[in-house]
């Protein structure tokens, strides 16, 4: 001690002091700072929005944008949540091969966890429907399908067919079949309304009736029975058609041929 | 077969012949000799086929009891698996099975018979001149001469005419029919039950998902909706599908709601109509009146399923594509006090197909 006091004149005694107390300052500040705010930056969802911005730069971005904000070819996803980034890129549409009246389905090149970043990007440019979890899409209701039938009839068959087998729409557009969507991309579908499809937001269809829409379709696709056997892909009178002109009438032209050529002669040989 | 029931060696003879073609390569070759069938000389061969055939119509008569009897004691709501077709229905798979055997043991029995049992002569048709000979035909144009004297035809002018009149009537009977296509339209078409709304008691326009009314923030840009009126006068409860001629309202009172940029639409008249960008539409195709919402939210299209007529609703519906003769009506709407979107009157146009009393 008698040291110290011995050389508080010192000239550099108040740097010393100055030194203890930035460093004082500085560990304290790292004691109490607010610990949360802190630790946020590191969290996951940030390191998922960053891993899924980089992502995006090299498969969006030459469409949409570097921040997602849409050029000529590519709209803006500021606003389409991570549903749609989910669906979109879940099924293959995006990204898109070339662009055209329609994208097609095709087959999805990103995992999971690459897909919930992109969509964890998007969804950080603004709010918008957000990715939904299992029990979102699965309901638990013993009538759920009967009703999702009635829904799916008024709101769906006239694009998608009474079955779900898809239709034709304008200038090279087409609703696809929906045998085979995974449930929670039929969801997504109906909340986004991906392309030229419109969406059926929980305003105007709650989310229970989405559920039921989505057991019908999987029924639908799954169990329904075929009453007469052959659905001919539910397409209604032209498969029928023409599987009676080809293999009725053909069957029948072949018989006659047959019938005609075969004599009953009691030639030896 | 045994070898000694065959007849010996076909007879050259018995056709034409070679000689006659070697003279004469354009000669008539004849018919190909006479081969017996089996069935011909053999009286075993012969009843075996008669037991076929009896044998397949036998079936069918079996077939055809069988589907009675499914017909009238298979349940028709019973499914069953039935392996290359899977879930059936059981009474369809029965009736389609029994049926078409039956059908196909008659007409295999028929062939089989005729194949087998029935004459098999070669017979050879020549062909004529399809007139008759000069006697005959003067023979008959005397007889006629003969007949329109006696009858007095050329003299009796009214006798002639009534009958050409008569005549020429009977077709008007077959016209008479086409009646049945009616009754006319008349002016029903004119009204829907908006047509009962006033600003004074306006009319909500009700989901048809949630048979709540909607406001207009609830329709979403590129979202697409269905509605129906809500309460009115002369409905207490709104248009329920309890109510017996719903399916008569529904026909006329349905509503596609979309929502569209206000910028983005092009009629200026289309967006007075809506409401902050929400346009109301008549579900109801102008051609011959199929429901149609087939909508495109990025094109803003909408096209019919049954003719391929598509309409521009951001153009205030226009038919840019199909045999459609008119735009969609369009429902004039806004909202009410609480902020519910609502219908202040009927269409502007009548909805569905072209009428004849269709007043425009
Ligand atoms: S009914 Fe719509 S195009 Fe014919």
């Amino acid at each position: 001690m008698k040291k110290l006091s011995a050389r508080r004149r010192h000239p550099l005694a108040a740097l010393v002091v100055l030194l203890f107390a930035l460093a004082a300052t500085g560990g304290l500040y790292a004691a109490f700072a607010p610990a949360e705010n802190a630790q946020a930056d590191s969290s996951a969802q940030s390191l998922a929005i960053d891993e899924g911005k980089r992502l995006f730069a090299v498969g969006c971005s030459s469409c949409h944008g570097l921040n997602g904000e849409g050029s000529s070819t590519g709209p803006s996803l500021v606003g389409v949540g991570s549903a749609a980034v989910d669906f979109q890129v879940g099924t293959g549409r995006m990204p898109a091969q070339q662009p055209g009246a329609q994208i097609p389905k095709k087959k999805n090149i990103y995992s999971q966890s690459d897909i919930d970043a992109m969509a964890a990007f998007v969804a950080s440019l603004g709010p918008g429907p957000v990715t939904p979890t299992k029990d979102q899409y699965t309901s638990t209701e013993t009538d759920a399908i009967s009703k999702g039938g009635e829904l799916f009839r008024t709101n769906c068959s006239q694009c998608h067919n009474f079955a779900g087998a898809g239709g034709a729409l304008t200038q090279g557009k087409f609703a696809p079949s929906l045998e085979n969507v995974d449930p929670k991309h039929i969801y997504e579908a109906m909340q986004t309304g991906p392309q030229n499809m419109p969406s059926f937001p929980d305003t105007t269809m709650p989310e229970k009736q989405k559920q039921e829409i989505v057991a019908f379709v999987r029924y639908q696709a799954n169990e329904a029975p075929n009453p007469g056997g052959l659905s001919l892909g539910s397409l209604g009178p032209v498969t029928e058609g023409l599987f009676g002109w080809i293999f009725g009438l053909g069957a029948l032209i072949a018989i006659a041929i047959w019938v005609a050529a075969h004599t009953t002669k009691a030639k030896k040989s | 077969m045994s070898d000694d029931k065959l007849p010996v060696a076909h007879d050259a003879a018995e056709g034409h012949g070679e000689a006659a073609v070697a003279e004469n390569p354009f000669a008539d070759p004849g018919l190909p000799p006479h081969e017996p069938r089996r069935t011909d000389i053999d009286e075993r061969a012969a009843k075996r086929a008669e037991r076929q055939v009896s044998l397949l119509f036998l079936v069918s008569m079996l077939a055809t009891v069988g589907f009675i009897a499914s017909y009238v004691s298979i349940d028709s709501d019973k499914i069953v698996y039935i392996f290359p077709l899977g879930h059936i229905s059981a009474l369809n798979f029965a009736l389609g099975m029994t049926l078409g055997v039956a059908l196909f043991c008659i007409g295999a029995g028929a062939v089989h018979w005729a194949r087998t049992l029935m004459s098999d002569v070669e017979l050879p048709a020549e062909r004529h001149a399809i007139e008759a000979d000069d006697e005959t035909r003067a023979d008959v144009i005397q007889q006629f001469k003969t007949g329109a004297a006696e009858s007095g035809f050329g003299r009796r002018k009214m006798i002639r005419n009534t009958m050409i009149g008569s005549m020429a009537l009977v077709p008007l009977s077959g016209v008479m029919l086409l009646r049945d296509l009616g009754p006319l339209p008349e002016k029903k078409l004119d009204r829907t039950d908006w047509n009962e709304a006033t600003s004074d008691a306006p009319i909500r326009l009700v989901n048809m998902n949630t048979n709540e009314p909607m406001k207009p923030e609830d329709i979403v840009v590129g979202s697409l909706t269905f509605a129906k009126p809500g309460p009115s006068a002369s409905r207490p409860a709104g248009l329920q599908e309890s109510d017996e001629d719903f399916q008569e309202a529904i026909a006329k009172d349905a509503l596609m709601l979309i929502r569209i940029q206000p910028n983005d639409i092009k009629d200026a008249d289309s967006r007075d109509l809506g409401f902050e960008g929400v346009l109301a539409y008549s579900k109801i195709c102008t051609h011959v009146g199929c429901p149609i919402s087939l909508y495109e939210q990025q094109t803003h299209h909408a096209l019919c399923p049954c003719h391929q007529s598509t309409f521009d609703l951001s153009d205030g519906a226009r038919v840019i594509f199909g045999p459609a003769g008119h735009p969609l009506p369009q429902l004039k709407i806004t909202t009410d006090a609480s902020g519910y979107l609502v219908a202040t009157g009927g269409f502007k146009h009548p909805v569905g197909p072209s009428f004849w009393e269709r007043s425009e």
